[in-house]
């Protein structure tokens, strides 16, 4: 970590968004995670996206666990409310707090310990709620604050730093997810912002539960020889298979697309995901065929990683629910509380 | 055999039969029609964590005093079990009756001779008046209703008014059931001498009240405080509360317009996640929710030291059920006093409410949320299976219209704009109770909220000063919260040094003991504590008695404990009266637990109790 902090007054020159904000505002504090972490690519991007997507920072719920990917939530959007709770329950917290105003951006980052292990069962339920909510899981394989012990996403037959081998199988969140129903769920690296950023941007922007799984090394305790979480490692074995651009809602569409290359997916509020296939034999709407192709791929050391499914026609929580558009903390107490007369008359039932 | 002295709306029956058998109908058509007969009636069920097939018993006392609790005894008794006659007979207080069904005799349950045994083929008449095993089964359950109507006198005309209100779409099944009724009454008037001495007669003691379980009462309480996020993950016997919840909600807080929901209502994967929703709820500003019971509180445990220490407001209804672990998850007691009180590891300390009765409930459920926002902290609202799913008669719940939720210190977009700088847990008013602020105000009022250790102004920390700033702030909140929490209700008009001190579901108990032993000469005190953190005049009223019974429902004297932690009592001055067999504690163990103390004489010792 660094202890100069930026100073926050911004460069004339800075580029701002349609708020008239540059990305400076959508900073947080200092983070005081290692040198080099993949997790602080991803608060960038996240920025980046934030700043992009011009939302208003006020808007944005933060939302995290416990563990080094936990921490990131105060790294960024420092103008939005931030709940860092306890350990594998953010999911929970989510929840409630999406059920009590659903006009809020709701975004979750937790760690491969913090989802996979302690969380397991909290993701995903949420997952089968579809809550409306971006879960990013910043992934390297292993237990970083309390120094390097294996996580449940560790590979088979990766090495820790200290010799030790895996013979677990790992949990993988993107497959997992894909059974459990997930409406949106994409794998990318830290170190691809390219990839990351117009994936974050429209998982985002998904109704639902939109899951980005993203390669994160920790340089401290997984970036040696003979782990499968490394940088190099990573680098060699990361297949894109799907690119999302992300085009924001706008009254004319600038990015031009041709048809036959790339699929359009409108999202609820009409911007839309353009979906470059990278790989011709994989089809990002089909959750049975879309599975199995990463299944393969995996077997071959593969990660494919990019938008990898997709279906923006499910219903979310609130959908099923039938919540009002108004937030329910929003709503006056009149409309909640029946009155005496009301009281009187359901009492009749109890003489 | 009986002695034919009148005792009228005063005596206990109890009936004992198979769960799943239908007589929950039976035994609600008892006491509703008892209690639109204008006299006092008090029904307790004691039912296995089964779906059927188990022994399940209902005791209904008619109490012309309106009594609220068990008396202690048994004077008709209802045998319908086979498997159960044995203890069932023994139960039965000398002089007292019992019916059974005589379709299989049972000659050995005559060797009592101090009671009356009625034999009722209850079966056979079922089984040629009905066509279908579980419509004979049924039935023959309905049918003793009608014996016991014969018997002791019930009007029938009120029977019928019932099986009409609650069969009103399937006009058939009154028909059906009030021949069921009929042929039991035809045979207790042809073949006994009815009515017994000990019978009912019309009263006008019931105007004004309803018969209400505390869960129900709970619920409505929830709804009216404009509780919106309910979460919750199903366990016995806090279930309930949730369906009420969402029975009343599905009636009153759908838009009739659009069909939307002013509720969302969530069954959770596990009581961790339910009061993580809940929290997440609070923290953004709906009023939010959970009911479970002591295992459930066990998980929750590191989110309320979370909600503590960050200070989010949440509201937990504990339905207290029989302890340790799963226990008898069926029967009722007050053990989870000192598990709510302390809940999470590090230094937590949390608001209890301690309501006495369904009304209180529904009180208490409003009071809890408007307390939870003011302090910005979990409160507990611990009931128990004997409040939660017995039907109490109490006054009518009244709605004042003019209430308004007491949302705390919580600042809005404007007042936020005019602070310099807004800092989440600095104690601006020096009661302890930072200003808080919600998600989507401003990005001026936004905050991190952490379970770690964080400074007054809201940062991470590790320095010592910094965190021990907060932690003794978090203690001015505290005391001030001891101002704030409903205040004990103290009797103390006896002028002697002994007392009685109570909380919950006991109430009922002690008030009828105190009577009684007020009618034997001996005087006694009473406070019942309603709320922890104990205030001033828990403290005083403690300091003014030489000798204090502390009746409560667990076998480890929890309430005694918390009172030598947290209250300057003398220890040695308080006396435990303990009940924790799982059944509601009666009248008479108390009174037996006071004399034996005051007036020292050789007693047997009551099942499931003890004295320390």
């Amino acid at each position: 970590m660094t202890f100069i902090a930026k100073p926050k007054v911004a460069h004339p020159s800075l580029p701002r968004n349609a708020l008239g904000s540059t990305r400076r505002d959508y900073e947080g504090a200092l983070s005081t995670l290692c040198a080099g972490c993949g997790h602080d690519s991803i608060t960038a991007a996240i920025v980046e996206a934030s700043w992009a997507l011009a939302i208003e920072p006020q808007n944005m719920v933060k939302l995290s666990g416990i563990g080094c990917s936990s921490k990131t939530t105060a790294y960024f959007v420092s103008g939005g409310h931030g709940f860092n709770s306890v350990h594998g329950r953010m999911p929970s917290i989510a929840m409630g707090a999406n059920a009590a105003n659903r006009a809020l951006t709701y975004i979750g980052v937790s760690g491969d310990g913090d989802t996979l292990s302690i969380g397991l069962g909290q993701f995903c339920h949420a997952i089968r709620r579809n809550l409306n909510m971006l879960y990013i899981i910043e992934n390297n394989g292993v237990y970083g604050l309390t120094k390097g012990q294996f996580s449940a996403s560790a590979d088979l037959g990766t090495k820790a730093k200290k010799g030790e081998t895996n013979f677990q199988p790992p949990i993988d969140p993107v497959l997992l997810a894909m059974t459990l129903g997930a409406s949106f769920v994409a794998r990318s690296f830290s170190g691809d912002k390219e990839q990351l950023v117009p994936l974050i941007q429209a998982g985002l922007k998904h109704q639902g539960f939109a899951l980005i799984d993203v390669l994160s090394p920790c340089v401290t305790f997984n970036d040696h020889e003979g782990s499968t979480k490394s940088y190099a490692y990573t680098r060699e074995h990361y297949e894109p298979a799907v690119h999302a651009d992300f085009v924001p809602l706008q009254p004319e569409i600038t990015v031009d697309y041709r048809a036959g290359e790339t699929l359009p997916v409108v999202l609820h509020d009409g911007s839309r995901i353009l979906l470059r296939k990278l790989d011709a034999a994989y089809d990002p709407t089909n959750r049975t065929s879309a599975a199995t192709h990463i299944q393969e791929r995996m077997k071959l050391g593969e990660h494919l990683t990019g938008l990898l499914y997709i279906d923006e026609s499910q219903r979310d929580f609130h959908d099923i629910n039938a919540t009002p558009d108004a937030p329910l903390n929003s709503l006056p107490f009149e409309t909640l509380s029946p009155g005496s007369k009301v009281l009187e008359k359901a009492l009749a039932a109890y003489r | 055999m009986s002695q034919a002295v009148p005792r009228v709306n005063d005596f206990t029956i109890k009936i004992g039969t198979v769960n799943g058998t239908g007589s929950a109908s039976a035994n609600t058509l008892l006491m509703k029609s008892l209690f639109r007969s204008g006299i006092p009636v008090m029904g307790k069920n004691y039912f296995p964590s089964n779906i059927q097939g188990l022994p399940t018993w209902y005791e209904i006392r008619v109490t012309r005093d309106g009594h609220v609790a068990r008396s202690g005894s048994i004077d008709v008794m209802v045998a319908m079990n086979a498997e159960t006659y044995s203890r069932d007979v023994r139960e039965v207080a000398a002089g007292g009756y019992l019916v059974y069904d005589s379709t299989w005799p049972r000659p050995a349950l005559l060797k009592r001779d101090d009671i009356t045994v009625f034999g009722v083929p209850l079966a056979q008449l079922c089984n040629e008046n009905f066509n279908g095993v579980r419509t004979r089964i049924l039935m023959k359950n309905i049918c003793y209703a009608g014996v016991l109507a014969a018997l002791l006198d019930l009007d029938v005309a009120r029977i019928r008014e019932l099986l009409a209100e609650t069969y009103a779409k399937k006009p058939q099944l009154v028909d059906s059931n009030m021949k069921a009724i009929q042929l039991g009454y035809d045979y207790a008037k042809e073949n006994f001498a009815c009515p017994l001495p000990l019978h009912v007669e019309q009263m006008d003691k019931t105007a004004g009240h309803i018969m209400i379980d505390g869960n129900t009462a709970a619920a409505l309480g929830c709804l009216y405080a404009g509780a919106t996020v309910a979460a919750w993950y199903p366990i016995t016997p806090s279930t309930s509360l949730m369906d009420a919840f969402k029975m009343f909600s599905d009636r009153l807080r759908v838009d009739a317009n659009t069909g939307r929901r002013n509720f969302a209502f969530i069954q959770a994967e596990d009581e961790l996640a339910a009061i993580g929703m809940v929290i997440g709820a609070m923290w953004n500003g709906a009023r939010a929710f959970t009911a479970t019971s002591g295992p459930g509180i066990s998980l929750m445990n590191e989110f309320l030291g979370l909600a503590y220490y960050a200070e989010v407001p949440a509201v937990v209804f504990d339905i207290q059920r029989v302890g340790p672990s799963t226990g008898m998850p069926t029967r009722t007691q007050q053990c989870d006093l000192m598990e709510c009180a302390y809940a999470s590891h590090g230094d937590t300390r949390h608001v209890c409410l301690y309501p006495a009765n369904p009304e209180e409930c529904f009180y208490m459920a409003v009071q809890a949320f408007d307390l939870a926002e003011r302090l910005q902290t979990p409160v507990m609202v611990l009931s128990d299976l004997d409040i939660g799913m017995n039907d109490w008669m109490c006054r009518d719940l009244k709605w004042d219209d003019a209430y308004r939720p007491d949302r705390g210190k919580m600042l809005g977009k404007e007042e936020v704009l005019k602070l310099k700088k807004f800092y989440r847990f600095l104690d601006v008013d020096d009661d302890g109770i930072p200003y808080r602020t919600l998600p989507g105000v401003d990005p001026k009022a936004a905050y991190f909220t952490r379970g770690s250790g964080h400074t007054q102004y809201g940062a991470y920390t590790e320095d010592s000063a910094d965190y021990q700033l907060v932690l003794d702030r978090l203690l001015r909140k505290w005391a001030t919260a001891k101002k704030l929490m409903p205040r004990p209700v103290i009797e103390a008009t006896t002028g002697t040094a002994c007392a009685i001190v109570s909380l919950g579901s006991c109430d009922g108990a002690v008030r009828e003991a105190l009577d009684v032993l007020r009618a034997r000469g001996v005087n006694v005190d009473y406070m019942r504590v309603r709320a922890f953190p104990f205030g001033e005049e828990v403290e005083k009223f403690l300091a003014a008695h030489e000798v204090l019974f502390v009746v409560e429902q667990n076998r480890d004297a929890q309430l005694r404990a918390l009172l030598t932690l947290e209250t300057a009592v003398d220890k040695s001055k308080l006396r435990s009266l303990l009940h924790y067999s799982g059944l509601p504690i009666s009248s008479r163990f108390i009174v037996e637990g006071v004399l034996a103390e005051l007036q020292p004489r050789p007693q047997t010792q009551v099942q499931g109790a003890a004295r320390r």
